[in-house]
């Protein structure tokens, strides 16, 4: 043995050397793990700390109840129901594949669907959202309920769900307004507007629900869950409650809409009305028939429903006639004619023309309607028996008098050919024909014609080069002058036209506003308090003479309650006195003529105006006036509930 | 510097009283086995229902074991240890080799005895016989150092344990083993060119090991010990299971932040961070206690690995100052590999973290490592006061 090795001395200066390696090696390795630790735990914490958090946390959405929507009283026109949708779940569902087509087909066959079309909305919808139930179908019968719970082993991972539906109690009437809710797509994802919205949600798509969305959509809430690493549920959080939508109150009065509506259901099949306040714009009613039931909507809708409701046959009862339509007026133009005539210097209330009972000009004979022959008469009778040869020979000077385009001008003053501005997205602005557009046309029809060679057969046709076969001319300004050929416009439009006439003969200086027609009144709590009052934006300024305006209103009020005036018989003993316009648009081409009216009322300081149109109801006092009649005994509570006979006074 | 009590106390032995045990590294011992039951309870609360106590009763049975042992080797003079060297090999070899006899296998690999109570790892204890054996070897030939032969002996003594314990599979400990004796040569002062040829052999081996012989079709590490040792090189865009559990262990001690979540542990709490009281216990500490907590269980690693140093430099003979040195190079080896697995910064390799993760074979281990240790103390203190008279 080594015994010299316990006297050997210990501390070497080699060993010593190499201890100081081993110590320097551990001071290294220390320094190193402190900065790491100091890296991980101090500068990059927050980071960690979010990680952990998303490790441990699976939120599952509860949807929020839409706000409900209330009529001017109060009464619920749109409220929420309590339906029952089938759902899958992440957790249950089964892995492997044959498993889940079995799944699917049987889904498809207790939901009367196809397999593949169950697969693509399931799987599309845990890709968009892992951990969220997908849904297969919405409002399911309570039975198919008993049927899934009774065969948990043969529909693994399925629920059924409550889910918020809408529901409108009161059927077709104001169907066309509401719009509908759908889920949210991903172009509106990317809208501001939709900030707080999340894929899956459901948002107001088309009509009052899409305008007022961000007051109607509640804030979703959200089970939290705290999973652990293998997904098993370990406890329930603290929710974040659910907050149900505002109440939103229309300015509409579920009375009117429904006698309107009721109304137009006694017509010719189509046609439209719009109950106005003068003085604020606030909508009353807006309808449209035919209507449809928006019920429909609440579920998804089927594809033929849809058909139906969109095509001509039936009439198309989704489009809302009485903002995106666009008609000749008829007769009921000649307050826009009258005034530009006034306001232009072209006529005073008093100017006497010669009614000789036709015109003719440029070799055309424009005649009065019925082959009345008025004689010499000023404005007011003009507008009272509806003298076509009067307002002819104010288009043909319009037309002439190199003075621009000065009855277009004022139809678009006055909201005709422009949107009214009203609270629904539908809206459409119509169309004033004027010599720019015309020739214009006109020259795009020559070059096609010119350049495609095209038959003479398919020419008239109109399918290749359209139908402007020729230029303006004086022709087009007299029709339009009493509201014929390409004019276009909806009931809407015409209200707030006669509603500017009406103010600015109430008025002063005639300086008046173009009403905004508002159908959202006021933002309120579940109990109905108000919280936010809903004030349409300051309309445009247009300046009418008061006397002009009220010579006007003093021709419409003859027009309805004087002598010879085209619909006093349809008014014959109604306790109100109004002013009102017939009008009796020509369509051509065998089809049956347009019937309008619009009204104000009470005469001489109108609180409403109603226009209603018949796209097939002939002459105006045949139609249009008798329903008008019927919503203004609703609005001034005269007790008569059914269509007057209508007088069949030619306008 | 050695401390002397303040009053002499002469008796009538020859020999003066002095304290027979490192009141520093006794300090560290019982702060880290403290800082070790409260994590692993802390760890393991809801990891077996109704019994949140399991494993710290379990892990506080190995500690008292272990500190009986501690304090049993202290008073017991390790350079009789020398003379027993070959007893001592034989056992390390003969108990690993057991273990590939009666081992059963345990996902996929056998590692241990199994004794009822507990599981005896072999490769674990096998550490510290490795460092008695190796430093009564070197000691034999203390005159030879500078040979190559002594060196290649040395080193080929202790890759044969290291070799069949890396086969068993049990990567960690084998590294270990080559820890400890290029430490138990680098303190006898082995020459710096062996050293360099060492390196040379093991950069070879690694070549061989991971490029030459996968692409000639021979597998000498599994896929799961390969993908271990990479993960941590991109634990971001790795979707293995060891990439998961490097990234699960930075987010607990990341958000654990300056002061630790406490109750909030949920990376511990759920699961989500593995093998929460044994290999990855450094995260849960990180997680539940933040940047101080670690910074103070690194404290008391650094003030053990200081007084393991220390005793090296004190030890009465050689054989005392090569045993110190490999058990500093298995604690300090062990230390870092394990803490900078964690954080991120070391391969996965299945070493444990000394006297903190839970496990009997490691506590035991590493608690009589620290007995001999203070063993070479008391018999350094005695001498130095000897020579005195």
């Amino acid at each position: 043995m080594y015994l010299d090795n316990e006297r050997r001395p210990t501390l070497t200066p080699q060993l010593a050397f190499r201890v100081a390696i081993i110590g320097g090696v551990a001071l290294v390795a220390f320094a190193v793990i402190f900065f790491r630790l100091w890296y991980l735990q101090v500068l990059s914490s927050d980071e960690y700390a979010r990680a952990a958090r998303g490790n441990q946390l699976r939120e599952i959405k509860v949807q929020a109840p839409r706000g409900e929507i209330v009529d001017r009283e109060g009464r619920v026109l749109v409220r929420n129901r309590v339906g029952l949708a089938v759902k899958v779940s992440p957790d249950g569902f089964p892995a492997g594949r044959a498993a889940r087509e079995e799944l699917y087909r049987r889904l498809g066959r207790l939901l009367d669907m196809r397999p593949a079309r169950v697969r693509r909305r399931v799987e599309q919808q845990f890709d968009e959202l892992p951990y969220s139930k997908a849904t297969v179908k919405q409002d399911v019968d309570r039975s198919l309920m008993m049927h899934i719970g009774e065969r948990r082993e043969s529909f693994p991972g399925v629920e059924v769900e409550p889910v918020f539906l809408r529901e409108y109690p009161h059927g077709e009437i104001g169907a066309h307004l509401f719009g509908y809710v759908g889920e949210v797509t991903e172009q509106q994802l990317d809208d501001p507007t939709f900030t707080d919205v999340e894929l899956g949600d459901r948002v107001g798509k088309a009509g009052i629900e899409a305008e007022y969305d961000r007051f109607l959509r509640g804030r979703n809430g959200a089970t939290r869950l705290r999973v652990d690493a293998f997904g098993e549920f370990r406890r329930t959080l603290r929710p974040v409650e659910a907050k149900q939508g505002k109440q939103l109150r229309l300015s509409l009065d579920l009375d009117v809409q429904r006698v309107g509506q009721q109304a137009l259901a006694g017509g010719t099949g189509k046609g439209a009305f719009a109950v106005m306040d003068v003085r604020n714009g606030e909508v009353l009613a807006l309808g449209s028939h035919p209507s449809f039931d928006p019920n429909l909507f609440a579920k998804v809708v089927r594809e033929s429903d849809y058909r139906r409701l969109t095509s001509d046959e039936t009439g198309a009862p989704l489009t809302n006639r009485a903002v995106s339509a666009g008609y000749p007026t008829g007769s009921t133009f000649k307050l826009i004619t009258a005034t530009a005539a006034l306001e232009e210097g072209f006529i005073t209330p008093d100017t006497p023309l010669n009614d000789g009972g036709s015109i003719t000009v440029g070799g055309i004979e424009f005649k009065n309607a019925g082959g009345a022959v008025h004689g010499t008469l000023a404005l007011r009778q003009a507008l009272t028996v509806s003298s076509d040869v009067f307002f002819y020979l104010l288009g043909m000077d319009m037309n002439n008098s190199g003075r621009g385009n000065a009855l277009q001008r004022w139809a678009r003053r006055l909201g005709i050919g422009r949107e009214t501005g009203i609270d629904l997205p539908e809206e459409g602005p119509g169309f004033v024909p004027s010599r720019a557009w015309r020739d214009r046309a006109h020259r795009q029809f020559e070059r096609c014609k010119r350049r495609n060679g095209y038959s003479d057969v398919e020419i008239a046709a109109g399918t290749k080069c359209g139908f402007i076969d020729r230029g303006w001319s004086v022709g087009d300004n007299i029709n339009l002058a009493v509201g014929q050929g390409d004019l276009q416009a909806n009931p809407l439009q015409m209200a707030v036209a006669y509603a500017t006439v009406a103010n600015a003969a109430k008025s002063k200086d005639g300086r008046v506003q173009v009403l905004r027609p508002r159908l959202g009144q006021r933002i309120e709590n579940s109990f109905g308090q108000a919280e936010q009052n809903l004030e349409a934006p300051t309309g445009r300024r247009v300046r009418i003479d008061p006397a002009d305006a009220q010579a006007i209103m003093e021709g419409l009020h003859g027009a309805a309650n004087g002598a010879g005036g085209t619909s006093t018989s349809v008014f014959e003993g109604f306790p109100i006195p109004i002013a009102g316009k017939t009008g009796t648009a020509e369509k051509g081409a065998g089809r049956a003529d347009q019937s309008w009216y619009v009204a104000l009322a009470p005469y001489p300081d109108p609180q409403y105006v109603v226009a209603v149109t018949d796209e097939a109801g002939g002459f105006g006092a045949d139609t249009a006036a008798p329903m008008a009649r019927l919503i203004l005994s609703e609005l001034f509570h005269v007790n008569e509930h059914s269509l007057v006979q209508g007088g069949g006074v030619p306008d | 510097m050695s401390t002397s009590t303040p009053v002499q106390d002469f008796r009538e032995t020859a020999l003066p009283r002095v304290l027979r045990i490192d009141p520093l590294l006794l300090a560290a011992t019982f702060g880290l086995v403290a800082a070790s039951l409260y994590t692993v309870r802390r760890a393991t609360l809801g990891d077996i229902p109704g019994d949140p106590n399991y494993f710290m009763y379990r892990q506080l049975v190995y500690v008292v074991v272990g500190l009986v042992l501690m304090f049993a080797l202290s008073r017991f003079d390790y350079s009789r240890l020398r003379e027993w060297k070959w007893g001592v090999y034989g056992f390390l070899i003969a108990s690993i080799l057991l273990v590939y006899a009666l081992g059963f296998s345990a996902r996929g690999s056998k590692r241990s005895i199994e004794f009822g109570f507990f599981n005896f790892q072999a490769s674990e204890l096998g550490k510290l016989l490795l460092v008695v054996a190796l430093s009564a070897f070197v000691v034999d030939r203390l005159r030879r150092l500078g040979e190559r032969e002594t060196t290649s002996r040395v080193v080929l003594l202790a890759l044969v344990p290291a070799m069949l314990v890396i086969a068993q599979p049990d990567l960690g400990s084998g590294l270990v083993y080559l820890a400890i004796v290029l430490a138990v040569l680098f303190v006898a002062g082995a020459p710096w060119t062996h050293f360099a040829a060492l390196g040379g052999l093991a950069a070879a081996a690694i070549v061989i090991v991971l490029l030459a012989a996968p692409a000639v079709g021979v597998e000498l590490l599994e896929d799961y010990q390969k993908d271990r040792l990479t993960a941590f090189l991109n634990p971001g865009e790795n979707r293995s299971e060891e990439a998961y559990q490097i990234n699960q262990s930075l987010t607990a001690i990341g958000a654990g932040g300056k002061t630790g979540r406490g109750d909030q542990s949920t990376q511990t709490e759920l699961n989500f961070l593995p093998e929460h009281h044994t290999d990855f216990i450094f995260s849960v500490v990180g997680e539940e206690f933040g940047f101080v907590g670690a910074a103070l269980v690194l404290s008391l690693f650094a003030l053990l690995i200081w007084r393991a140093l220390r005793i090296l430099t004190m030890s009465k003979n050689f054989y005392g100052a090569l045993v110190a040195g490999g058990i500093t190079a298995m604690l300090m080896f062990q230390v870092f590999v394990n803490v900078g697995m964690t954080i991120g910064i070391m391969p996965i390799t299945g070493i444990p973290l000394p006297l903190m993760s839970y496990g009997g074979s490691s506590v035991l281990t590493t608690l009589m490592a620290i007995g001999l240790l203070q063993s070479i103390y008391a018999q350094a203190r005695e001498t130095a006061a000897a020579k005195r008279l």
